[in-house]
C-alpha cells in the first residue's frame, strides 16, 4: 500500500461522529441542587459505540451531568432534575423506571478505584449474582472469566481469584472496577476521572482498554487531561459555568473550536 | 473563529509563544534583506556583496534550527491545543519556507560570482530586478498575513502568485529571444533565467506562507476552501 493510501485508510478507520444511533440523549436538562441551579438546559446526543468526553473547569456541571444518566443524583436529598433524559425510546426520569435496573443497563467506573472488601472474583461477581444474571456456577465463572478478560486483567489475577480486590495495585483496581461494571452487561458505561489516581503506564492501559470496550459499549467519560479527552473519545462536549458551551468532533474541539470560551480553556487561558 | 487574545495562566507559555512570532519577525527580516543584497549585487555585478549575502545565509539557517528547537521544545513540554498547536505548528512550516527563500538569495549570489560585467542589455536585468521586487512583495505580505493572523491579506497573497508566475513566462520568453539573436548571449542568459526561476520559487514559498496564515487564524486549508468554493480568489 502506498503511503498516501495508508494514511487515508487510517483517516477513514476515524469514525464518523454525531451519525449513528442516538443511545442516550438530554433534552433541557436543568439541575438544581436546593437553591442553586448547576445544570443550566442542557441538550446533548450520546451516539452508540462512541466515546464521548466531557471537559471543563471544576465545577462547571460536567459530573453533575454524567451523574444524571444513571440518576445517581437521586442518593442526594436536594437535588432535583428537569428536562429529559432518555436511554433509547425510554425517559429514564419516568415514575415507572425501575432505578436498579437502570444502573445495570448504564454502569458506572468512578474516579478512585473502589473494590469492595471481597476476594477479586466475588468483586465480579456481586453484580451478575444481585441481578439473578447467571443460572449456575459454570456459567458464573463463565463471566466473571470474560469480564476480568475484557477489562485486560485476566492474565494478571487467574491465579490468585480468590485473593482480596484490595490488595491489587492501583490500576489494577480501576480494572476491576471495570471489569465489575462489565459484568452486568451494561449498554453504557460512565467513567467519571477514572485514570487520576494512576500512573501513567496503567492510564495507558485503560486507555487502550477504553477504545477496545468501544465496540459493545457506550462510553461518557469526565476527565480533567485534554490529552486523555483527545486520546480517546470521538466526541467532545465542554461546559462552562453548568452549560454546555460547545460539543463537536474531538479533533475539531482540540485544533479549532469554534467557541472563544472552548479555547480559552483548552488552550489554558481560563480557569 | 476564536482568537486567543486572553493570555495564558501560564505567563512563561505566554513568553515563548511571543518570542517564536518574534523570532519568525525577525527571520523574515534577515530574508528580505538577503533577496534585496542578492539582487542588489546581481544588477551591478557586485562580487563583494555577493559573496557577504551568501555568507549570511548561515545566520537564517541557523535562525531556522533554533526557531525548530523551541517548537518542539514546547510541544513536548506545553502539549499545545487549539489556537496553540496551529500557531506552534504554522511557525515552523513558516520558518521552513523563510529558510528556503534564504537558500534561493544563497544562490542568486553565488551565480552573480560566475558573472563577470553585463554583456546582455540592461532591460534582462532589470526584468530579473522586477521579478526579486514583486516576490519580494509577496513575501513581506505573506509575513504580514501571518504575524496579523489576517487571512484576507493571505488570500490576496495566492491570488497574486499567478502575477509572479506570469511575469517569469514573459522574462522566459525574452530571454529566449536573446539568446536566439547572438548565441554569446546564452551564458548570461542561462544565468539570468535561472535567477528568475528562483524568484518565482520565491514567490511559490511566499504563497506558503500566505497558507500557514491562513491555517493559523481559520484552522483550515486554503487551497481545500477554494475548490470547495468557501473562499474565492476572483
Amino acid at each position: 500500500m502506498s503511503v498516501e493510501a495508508n494514511m487515508a485508510a487510517t483517516a477513514a478507520k476515524a469514525p464518523a461522529v454525531n451519525t449513528g444511533k442516538v443511545k442516550m440523549s438530554g433534552n433541557g436538562v436543568n439541575v438544581f441542587y436546593g437553591e442553586k441551579q448547576a445544570l443550566f438546559d442542557v441538550d446533548l446526543n450520546i451516539y452508540e459505540n462512541q466515546v464521548i468526553s466531557l471537559i471543563g473547569p471544576s465545577g462547571c456541571g460536567k459530573s453533575t451531568f454524567l451523574r444524571c444518566l444513571n440518576r445517581m443524583n437521586d442518593t442526594i436529598d436536594v437535588c432535583k432534575v428537569t428536562g429529559n433524559i432518555m436511554l433509547d425510546e425510554q425517559d429514564i426520569y419516568d415514575k415507572n423506571i425501575d432505578v436498579v435496573e437502570l444502573r445495570a443497563r448504564v454502569g458506572m467506573v468512578f474516579q478512585k478505584p473502589n473494590p469492595f472488601p471481597k476476594s477479586i472474583y466475588e468483586n465480579v461477581a456481586y453484580g451478575p449474582r444481585i441481578h439473578g444474571m447467571t443460572r449456575t456456577k459454570d456459567e458464573l465463572d463463565e463471566l466473571v472469566t470474560s469480564s476480568l478478560r475484557r477489562a485486560g486483567l485476566w492474565e494478571e489475577v487467574k491465579d490468585r481469584l480468590d485473593q482480596p480486590g484490595t490488595g491489587l495495585s492501583g490500576g489494577q483496581q480501576q480494572r476491576l472496577c471495570i471489569a465489575r461494571a462489565i459484568a452486568t452487561q451494561p449498554e453504557v458505561l460512565l467513567m467519571d476521572e477514572p485514570c487520576s489516581a494512576l500512573d501513567p503506564i496503567a492510564t495507558a492501559i485503560i486507555e487502550e482498554l477504553i477504545d477496545e470496550l468501544r465496540a459493545n459499549f457506550t462510553i461518557v467519560i469526565v476527565t480533567h487531561s485534554m490529552q486523555q479527552a483527545a486520546r480517546v473519545s470521538q466526541k467532545t462536549a465542554f461546559f462552562h459555568l453548568g452549560k454546555l458551551i460547545e460539543e463537536g468532533p474531538t479533533d475539531q474541539i482540540f485544533t479549532n473550536p469554534i467557541n472563544k470560551k472552548t479555547q480559552d480553556y483548552i488552550t489554558g487561558r481560563i480557569g | 473563529m476564536a482568537t486567543p487574545d486572553n493570555e495564558h495562566i501560564v505567563t512563561s507559555y505566554e513568553d515563548e509563544l511571543t518570542s517564536l512570532t518574534r523570532a519568525i519577525s525577525e527571520m523574515g527580516g534577515m530574508v528580505e534583506v538577503a533577496i534585496t543584497n542578492a539582487t542588489q549585487a546581481l544588477v551591478r555585478v557586485d562580487h563583494e556583496l555577493a559573496k557577504q549575502t551568501a555568507q549570511a545565509d548561515k545566520r537564517v539557517d541557523n535562525m531556522q534550527r533554533l526557531i525548530d528547537e523551541q517548537a518542539v521544545s514546547m510541544i513536548a513540554r506545553r502539549q499545545p491545543m487549539a489556537g496553540d498547536l496551529r500557531h506552534i505548528v504554522s511557525a515552523i512550516h513558516v520558518a521552513n519556507d523563510l529558510e528556503r527563500i534564504g537558500d534561493i538569495a544563497k544562490n542568486l549570489s553565488r551565480r552573480t560570482l560566475h558573472i563577470d560585467s553585463q554583456r546582455v542589455s540592461k532591460q534582462l536585468y532589470n526584468g530579473v530586478r522586477h521579478m526579486s521586487d514583486l516576490s519580494l512583495q509577496q513575501v513581506k505580505r505573506a509575513l504580514d498575513a501571518f504575524t496579523a493572523r489576517d487571512s484576507k491579506i493571505a488570500i490576496d497573497v495566492c491570488r497574486r502568485d499567478d502575477e509572479v508566475d506570469s511575469l517569469y513566462i514573459s522574462l522566459f520568453r525574452e530571454f529566449l529571444t536573446y539568446m536566439m539573436e547572438d548565441p554569446r548571449n546564452i551564458t548570461d542568459c542561462t544565468h539570468l533565467l535561472f535567477c528568475a526561476k528562483n524568484l518565482e520559487r520565491a514567490g511559490d514559498h511566499a504563497t506558503n506562507i500566505a497558507e500557514a496564515a491562513y491555517y493559523l487564524e481559520t484552522g483550515g486549508n486554503l487551497y481545500n476552501d477554494i475548490e470547495s468554493g468557501k473562499v474565492s480568489l476572483g
